[in-house]
């Protein structure tokens, strides 16, 4: 089996997701045997050997020089995969869309006009194309496994597309809409967390972003006439980790 | 022509410039003049795109902070969790109950163990044998590798178990949690956490006699929290300098700087000194609370008390991964699930203060919320604030007795120098590339 050259990458994020690679602390060094981890600034001081096999890219695209970057990244990677919410839909950042960034600036910055920023947060498959989405925040780490290890062996990753309400039901827990009237993101919301938040009693909270083809607006119905959410709190359920994401974006209009 | 041929053609005045890596993240330099062997100026760069969350808080409802926040560092999520909530607690003034505090602790030791094994054995530990990474470091100490591994494995389970996840965890929520967890869960955990206690003590022993650390003190501000009884995690009373004062008066205590040169905002005591916050920090505040087995050891390794080197910070992380296993033990053993497992309470249109002691020190947080439980105003600190001045500090001080070090040597020392702060730019780790002009 011939190696395959590893990079990651990161803009405008937390860290957590990649993380997630040095968080399996079982297989990291199995890892480090099938591939050759070539950069990876928050675990080693090698500098970028390009071209790459996979390139991860964690966080969302905020300034010119990113912009410039993820290009030159894209050029330099045979396979371009997303990981996290931040890289995939903008993240927690890309609420400022939905604002001034003026005033953003100047609620935070003692000198506003010293901060240099894009006026939105956006995800990398806006400026480059992406041959895999990794949803979540953060991202399973045993789905991140099971991606890099699908194409090292050159298989299309193959993982559930459903919602976390179909993993909540495989895994026997009681509904917490049913059972305890609770706001549950988890009809419209993608698979993949393995529906952790049920299990706790507490509602889903979306931040695996939306599942291929969701119905948010009769979610948002349903929750209205027999949760008696209001509207706002809705808005806010909605508009969290993956608020620009399709499907999140416009949860209460009729299609 | 060598590095030194360099700044001597420049003399007397030299510049001396660390520039970023051709790479993406955690944009960070370092950029230092010299006058007759004087550090002029000395400006350490972060150019980590600023996300804004104080802005984006705003409107949000009081139960929203812990989770929002949260993902500011997926390294720290539970130092944000706790301090956000303690912050809007404090607004409603709602009194939480010891058994709530107890298993906020307990999850903090989890992260405390997670966050520091990171930083010790991935982050620092190669830059002082001379290995690009872990993984590389691991072929010529196995054994070491697969103790880092199995105690930052505990650390994470820990995590997992009451909070769900181990980056950002679910569980946490304003007044306590979703659920208490059962007993026999957590108790399964004893296992893996005694046996991290073991590999702790082993690698204590290992770092403290193997390692070289380089001679070297500055005079600090030590800035952390205090607590009557125990080593102080998760709550306590800040301590700087001779002054001692709870989280409401924090910003009374310290300036906000923003320099021409970095994204990040500086605090510094009101004096304009640099403060030093983290393991350094509460270890010199906090050492009688050290159990005596652990202070024994600390002694034996060579370890002093008071220790006012920031790269033995390491070896003080590695007694606080330690004590973090002794006290998860304990706060399991003593557990009990409760029921409810949160207080409810209705919002207060107060100001309200949260302080906690992340992993990498002190992180402070501040909301304001309107009389229907929305945010207002909110105010974040992270420890990286304080410990950036501190860091350009030690540089100067670094540089001036060193400038006849090749430009490799001072290289690699500076980037250790800055890694001894393990800034939460996480990249800020491997960072720096030193030219002369």
């Amino acid at each position: 089996m011939v190696m395959k050259k590893l990079a990651v990458w990161k803009f405008t994020s937390c860290d957590g997701c990649q993380l997630s690679l040095l968080d399996l602390e079982d297989e990291l060094l199995e890892i480090d045997k099938n591939f050759v981890i070539s950069y990876f600034l928050e675990a080693s001081s090698r500098s970028p050997d390009p071209p790459f096999d996979i390139s991860l890219v964690e966080g969302s695209i905020t300034t010119e020089e990113a912009k410039r970057k993820i290009i030159e990244i894209r050029n330099h990677s045979s396979i371009l995969i997303t990981i996290g919410a931040c890289a995939t839909a903008g993240g927690i950042q890309a609420l400022r869309n939905f604002a001034s960034l003026q005033t953003a600036k100047e609620r935070v910055y003692p000198q506003p006009e010293l901060i240099n920023v894009l006026p939105t947060s956006l995800p990398i498959s806006q400026y480059v194309q992406v041959d895999y989405e990794l949803q979540g925040c953060p991202i399973n780490k045993q789905q991140l496994l099971s991606v890099l290890y699908s194409f090292l062996f050159g298989f299309r990753p193959s993982l559930n597309s459903g919602s976390v309400c179909m993993e909540c039901k495989m895994r026997g827990t009681p509904c917490v809409m049913v059972s305890s009237k609770t706001l549950c993101l988890g009809p419209v919301t993608h698979a993949g967390c393995g529906a952790i938040c049920p299990s706790f009693g507490r509602g889903c909270y979306g931040c695996y972003g939306p599942k291929e083809t969701p119905n948010s607006p009769s979610l948002s119905r349903w929750a209205k006439e027999k949760l008696s959410i209001e509207s706002t709190v809705l808005k806010q359920a909605f508009h969290t980790f993956n608020c620009i994401a399709d499907g999140f974006k416009r949860f209460d209009e009729e299609d | 022509m060598d590095s030194k041929d360099l700044m001597k053609k420049t003399e007397p005045q030299k510049i001396l410039s660390v520039s970023a890596l051709a790479r993406v993240e955690g944009e960070g330099g370092l950029f230092i003049k010299m006058d007759k062997g004087k550090v002029t100026s000395c400006e350490l760069k972060i150019f980590e795109a600023p996300r804004f969350f104080e802005s984006l808080l705003i409107g949000r409802n009081f139960h929203e902070p812990p989770d929002i926040t949260s993902r500011i560092c997926g390294i720290c999520p539970v130092a944000y969790l706790i301090s956000s909530i303690a912050a809007i607690e404090d607004a409603c003034q709602v009194q939480i109950p010891e058994y709530i505090w107890n298993l906020r602790r307990l999850l903090y030791c989890g992260e405390w163990i997670e966050s520091h094994s990171l930083h010790v054995f991935f982050l620092h530990a190669p830059g002082f044998l001379g290995y690009p990474s872990l993984m590389e470091m691991a072929k010529d100490f196995p054994k070491e590798a697969a103790w880092a591994l199995q105690m930052k494995k505990a650390g994470n389970t820990l995590i997992q178990k009451i909070g769900g996840r181990e980056i950002h965890p679910v569980n946490v929520r304003i007044g306590g949690f979703y659920s208490s967890p059962k007993k026999l869960d957590l108790r399964s955990l004893l296992d893996i956490l005694k046996r991290g206690l073991d590999y702790s003590l082993l690698a204590l022993q290992w770092i403290g006699l193997k390692f070289n650390f380089p001679d070297f003190k500055r005079n600090y501000t030590y800035v952390g929290l205090k607590h009557p009884k125990q080593y102080p995690i998760e709550r306590g009373i800040i301590s700087c300098g001779e002054s001692q004062f709870n989280a409401k008066e924090f910003e009374k205590n310290f300036i906000e700087e923003q320099t021409t040169y970095s994204n990040a905002l500086r605090w510094k005591a009101t004096d304009s000194r640099s403060c030093l916050a983290g393991p350094l920090a509460r270890y010199h505040l906090n050492y009688s609370l050290l159990p005596a087995f652990l202070q024994e050891k600390l002694k034996e390794i060579g370890l002093e008390y008071p220790c006012h080197n920031p790269f033995q910070s390491m070896l003080v992380r590695l007694a606080e991964i330690t004590y973090a296993f002794y006290e998860a033990i304990r706060l399991i053993e003593d557990y009990e699930p409760f029921s409810p497992s949160f207080i409810p309470f209705d919002p207060n249109p107060q100001t309200g203060y949260g302080i906690s002691e992340a992993p990498r020190g002190l992180l402070y947080h501040k909301y304001e919320l309107d009389d229907k439980g929305c945010i207002r105003k909110a105010k974040i600190v992270p420890p990286t604030c304080f410990n950036l001045a501190s860091a350009e500090d030690d540089l100067k001080k670094w540089i001036e007795t060193h400038s006849e070090d090749s430009i490799e040597r001072m290289t690699l020392d500076c980037e250790q120098i800055v890694r001894n702060y393990d800034p939460c730019i996480s990249c800020a780790t491997h960072f720096l590339k030193l030219h002369i002009w």
